[in-house]
């Protein structure tokens, strides 16, 4: 992920996809997941309103779809 | 992609998000329309530690990739170590060649590499019409890189098509023969750039034969690479049609690195009037890459609002921004005035006056021009004005 002035890009090495991050408060809640439990949190603490969520969460769900972000903690919760 | 990004973009990156990087002049062939005029080594070439050193800029400065081309980067001798080099330092890349050192052997060493894109040069789906711009026995070349690579398991090889009006209507088989051996096509548009000025007039597409590549880009969508390359093509249907960004990245987020070290806004300018600067430090040691990309004075024209000009009443210019700096350079129309392949027919008037070409400093060109397949009646004076390889 390369900070940018308008938000960061990212950039897949294996599948070789950009995606862009379009303000800082959705690149501030994408480097702070592994310091969270849960995405809620994460926004909470990024001061995201519990109402103002929805294109975070959309955001967050196309990073998934697309392997830019995948869960580290899949272990221990199995565990 | 929203507006608002574009937008942004326009304004510049803190880095490039897709760096060219021409390594050599040199070149085995000598296409009759090479942007980069190429032929033979500048003996200014810049060594492999500088080389090293720009990586490391890259590097620091996070970008994701360079996509090297030249002149024909594999025959430079430390191009596979400065390959190692710069995905060992997380800079990914991809190269074009014209297949001729992509041996059996590479093609495993290639397929062993997660960070490699290999882009094979064709412009002709047909042995004829590719050889009659890029020289004899090149189609038979790099259809056998493409076998090498096929037969290592290396997955994925770009083809990469400079369109013409000779190979327009190949565009099918250019497909087909991209699923015969895996690989995905990468069309780009032919630029009167380097001694592409040169045969620019005969080999661009028609007006017609715009309005059939156009249809063709869009039915095939993302499956298809352009390199954004046909923003100039985007008033042709509704916005957003054309998969990509569809705007100018010169000097805003791309650039190219020549083989001397000297930086220009795109792969498409090399010209004083593109000029940023040159990424050798000063005192010799070291380099100042990130230096021109962020402080030089031409890039930071590039990322002011560029005026419409003759464009502003045209309905379409939210759309193609005018078109094409470059193509509109070297055709000797300004800068702010329509793209010479306008698709409203707007850069015809311009085109069909008389008009002055402006012709780069720089020119690699062989002066003994000789094809693969004939050797020369009579030995050239330099064995390096025939071949570098």
């Amino acid at each position: 992920m390369r900070p940018e002035p308008f938000g960061a890009l990212l950039y897949h090495f294996g599948t070789r996809k950009l995606s862009f991050l379009k303000n800082r408060t959705i690149v501030a809640v994408v480097e702070s997941l592994a310091e969270h439990p849960d995405v809620g949190s994460a926004l909470a603490a990024a001061g995201v309103d519990p109402g103002q969520e929805a294109p975070y969460l959309h955001a967050l769900g196309v990073l998934v779809d697309s392997n830019m972000l995948i869960a580290h903690t899949v272990l221990e919760e199995v565990r | 992609m929203t507006s608002g990004l574009i937008a942004q973009f326009e304004r510049g990156l803190d880095a490039p998000i897709c760096l060219t990087w021409e390594l050599t002049y040199a070149c085995n062939l000598a296409c009759v329309h090479c942007l980069s005029s190429s032929g033979r080594r500048d003996p200014r070439e810049l060594s492999t530690a500088q080389c090293k050193s720009i990586i490391d800029e890259l590097e620091r400065m996070q970008v994701f990739y360079v996509n090297i081309g030249g002149g024909e980067p594999t025959v430079r001798p430390d191009f596979w170590e400065l390959v190692d080099y710069a995905t060992a330092h997380h800079v990914g890349v991809k190269f074009s060649t014209n297949g001729v050192r992509i041996t059996p052997e590479i093609a495993a060493r290639l397929a062993a590499s997660d960070y490699v894109d290999v882009q094979i040069s064709i412009d002709g789906a047909t042995a004829d019409v590719n050889d009659s711009v890029r020289g004899d026995g090149s189609f038979a070349m790099a259809v056998r890189a493409l076998e090498n690579l096929a037969a290592a398991g290396y997955s994925n090889p770009k083809i990469s098509v400079v369109v013409t009006r000779h190979n327009v209507e190949q565009l099918d088989e250019f497909k087909a023969l991209a699923d015969r051996y895996g690989a995905t096509l990468r069309i780009t548009r032919l630029r009167p750039s380097g001694r592409g000025a040169d045969v620019w007039d005969d080999l661009h597409p028609t007006a017609a034969q715009q309005v059939t590549l156009y249809d063709w880009l869009v039915a095939h969508g993302e499956g298809v690479l352009t390199g954004d390359s046909f923003f100039h093509l985007s008033g042709l249907g509704e916005p957003g049609a054309l998969a990509g960004l569809n705007m100018c990245g010169a000097g805003r987020v791309v650039c190219l690195i020549d083989p001397v070290g000297d930086v220009y806004a795109c792969p498409f300018a090399i010209h004083d009037r593109f000029l940023a600067g040159n990424v050798v430090a000063e005192n010799g040691s070291g380099t100042r890459f990130s230096d021109v990309w962020k402080h030089s004075a031409l890039f930071t024209e590039l990322r002011e609002p560029q005026s419409a000009g003759a464009c502003g009443s045209c309905g379409h210019y939210d759309s193609c921004r005018g078109g094409c700096m470059a193509a509109k350079f070297f055709t000797g129309l300004p800068l702010d005035g329509p793209d010479p392949e306008c698709v409203q027919g707007y850069g015809a008037p311009a085109l069909a006056a008389e008009r002055d070409t402006p012709r780069p400093r720089v020119d690699h060109s062989r002066t003994v021009m000789l094809t693969l397949s004939r050797p020369p009646a009579k030995a050239p004076s330099k064995p390096c004005n025939e071949s570098p390889v």
